[in-house]
């Protein structure tokens, strides 16, 4: 019995809190960056944003959420309902479990395995999933067209991301999240060598989380919302919620592969005093207003130009770039091990 | 007792979107059961250790091939009631097809046991699992004992590659394409014509 308390039951209580206390962070993240979003944006076109609900618009989400909980769940005519459902259950569900890999400090982490590059690839390739199903299942050609843009654009700069993962593995020699971090500590973090595979990595990240420029599956000008057009209420809210967990997601990763996770920026006295934690949150907060400032500034991608850019800009120069990265490492004797 | 039930519910889940995949009314229902089946089977080698597989699985054929399996079966105009009149027509063959494989299977699993030395020689290039992540085993063995082949295998997709680009490529007379250099080397002079317009005289 004691055998069954230790062994089992034990173990997986501690697992369900640490999943709790990642998960509920994440959502009031969630919650707070679409508040951000409205600020932000507000303030570089000159108006206010919400300013009403509590101190500063403070409580805006909440009332937004609370407005799409009250909603009706609508069902389009001869949708296929199980995959209607589904679409964004997986949405959300598949922004959630990435975080499993993510190491928030040194040790922070709920799985620290072997392979944790390729999970968090895994996982966003499957992103797709559910705006396909979504567009499909809503028996609507809005909602069509925009699962078919967004199949193809997010299979597209899948590959660029994959390219640029795997210079930066080359520098560090394993898959693990938490090494790629301790790498940068005994060397520079990877955005000193590798500044175009950042900048590359950050616009396939927008065109990934299908963020603007790159919001052509939404394209509210000329498929009124895309493959969440048919879409209200909560099953609404869960891909709402599942896009922006995706961006703070993306900005996680871009952090731990280029700007050093919770490495403190200079490694010496007052700056080595803040937890690790704070710094990763910090860079991801940095990430995330590149995000929103992009959305400000940017007008829409057309759509050839959006394939033009991916295959015939992003794609041979991250792969020269990862031949001449192997070619200094294997003749400047760097490699690592 | 975790891992067999968990082994356990991953095979039931494979096994059973197998038989939904076949089944399934719909074929677009038929490809996500698909997708579902190959998850599945990620999980299982997750559970035999095989973590790096069971993550380009993931990668490979459900994010990229899958997809774009899903994409052509949604584009079809498939009549659903006359893709399963054929049904029973084509049952024993399929039964037939089935069984040969069962039967294959069942000899390469019987060859471990009749020829004992099989498992010992293909184990000569294989590192020590417990020294060794999988992911650099894996590389160990392709990249250093198997380059020839790894190379050959490489040639062989190049070739599959150019052959389709070569079937779907056709030039089309009188598409407008954007020419980028041409475009960003537009200026003002050579855009824009300013013109007094007369009143009621037109251009």
């Amino acid at each position: 019995m004691a055998n069954l308390w230790t062994g089992y039951v034990w173990p997986t209580a501690i697992t369900v809190a640490e999943i709790i206390a990642i998960i509920v962070p994440v959502l009031v993240g969630v919650a707070y960056l679409t508040y951000a979003e409205r600020k932000v944006i507000g303030a570089m076109q000159l108006r206010k944003g919400p300013n009403v609900i509590g101190p500063f618009g403070l409580f805006q989400p909440l009332a937004d959420g609370a407005k799409l909980f009250f909603k009706e769940t609508i069902f389009p005519n001869h949708a296929s309902r199980g995959v209607f459902l589904v679409a964004p259950a997986l949405t959300f569900f598949l922004a959630m479990v990435a975080w499993a890999v993510v190491p928030f400090d040194e040790g922070w982490v709920l799985a620290n395995i072997n392979v944790g590059v390729l999970y968090l690839f895994a996982i966003s390739s499957l992103g797709v999933y559910g705006i396909i199903m979504a567009g499909w299942a809503s028996n609507s050609k809005y909602g069509f067209l925009g699962a078919m843009r967004s199949a193809a654009q997010m299979v597209s700069y899948e590959v660029s991301i994959g390219f640029v993962m795997i210079a930066v593995l080359l520098c560090v020699g394993s898959l693990n999240l938490t090494d790629i971090v301790h790498a940068q500590e005994k060397g520079v973090w990877f955005i000193i060598p590798h500044l175009p595979l950042f900048i590359i990595f950050f616009i396939s990240g927008l065109a990934e989380t299908n963020r603007s420029p790159f919001d052509l599956p939404e394209g509210e000008s000329e498929l009124v919302a895309g493959y969440m057009v048919e879409y209200s209420s909560m099953p609404f809210a869960m891909f709402f919620l599942g896009e922006y967990a995706n961006m703070i997601l993306m900005s996680a990763t871009i952090t731990t592969l280029f700007l050093g996770g919770w490495l403190s920026p200079l490694p010496f006295a007052p700056f080595i005093w803040v937890p690790g934690v704070i710094w990763f949150v910090l860079k991801v907060c940095f990430l995330l207003f590149g995000f929103l400032w992009v959305r400000a500034t940017m007008p829409r991608y057309r759509y050839d130009q959006l394939m033009r850019l991916g295959w015939k800009v992003f794609l041979p120069f991250s792969l020269v770039w990862l031949v001449l990265t192997a070619g200094v490492l294997e003749f400047g004797g760097l490699l690592p091990k | 007792m975790i891992q067999a039930l968990v082994f356990y519910v991953f095979a039931a889940i494979t096994v059973a979107s197998g038989v939904m995949v076949i089944s399934a009314r719909n074929p677009v229902h038929a490809v996500l059961f698909l997708i579902l089946a190959f998850f599945n089977a990620a999980g299982l080698f997750l559970l035999a250790g095989a973590e790096f597989l069971a993550m380009v699985l993931v990668v490979v054929y459900v994010g990229a091939v899958a997809v774009l399996f899903l994409f052509v079966v949604m584009m079809l105009d498939i009549n659903f009631i006359k893709l399963r009149e054929g049904f029973l027509q084509y049952l024993p063959i399929g039964g037939l097809v089935g069984l040969i494989l069962l039967a294959e299977l069942a000899l390469v699993f019987g060859s471990w046991s009749f020829a004992p030395h099989a498992a010992l020689s293909v184990a000569t290039h294989v590192p020590d699992l417990h020294v060794v992540t999988n992911t650099d085993a894996l590389g160990r063995l392709l990249f250093t004992h198997y380059f020839y082949l790894f190379q050959v295998a490489g040639l062989v997709l190049l070739v599959a590659m150019i052959g389709t680009i070569l079937l779907t490529l056709r030039s089309r007379p009188g598409v407008k394409k954007q020419n980028i250099a041409r475009q960003n080397a537009r200026t003002k002079e050579t855009s824009v014509e300013l013109r007094k317009v007369p009143t009621r005289g037109g251009i």
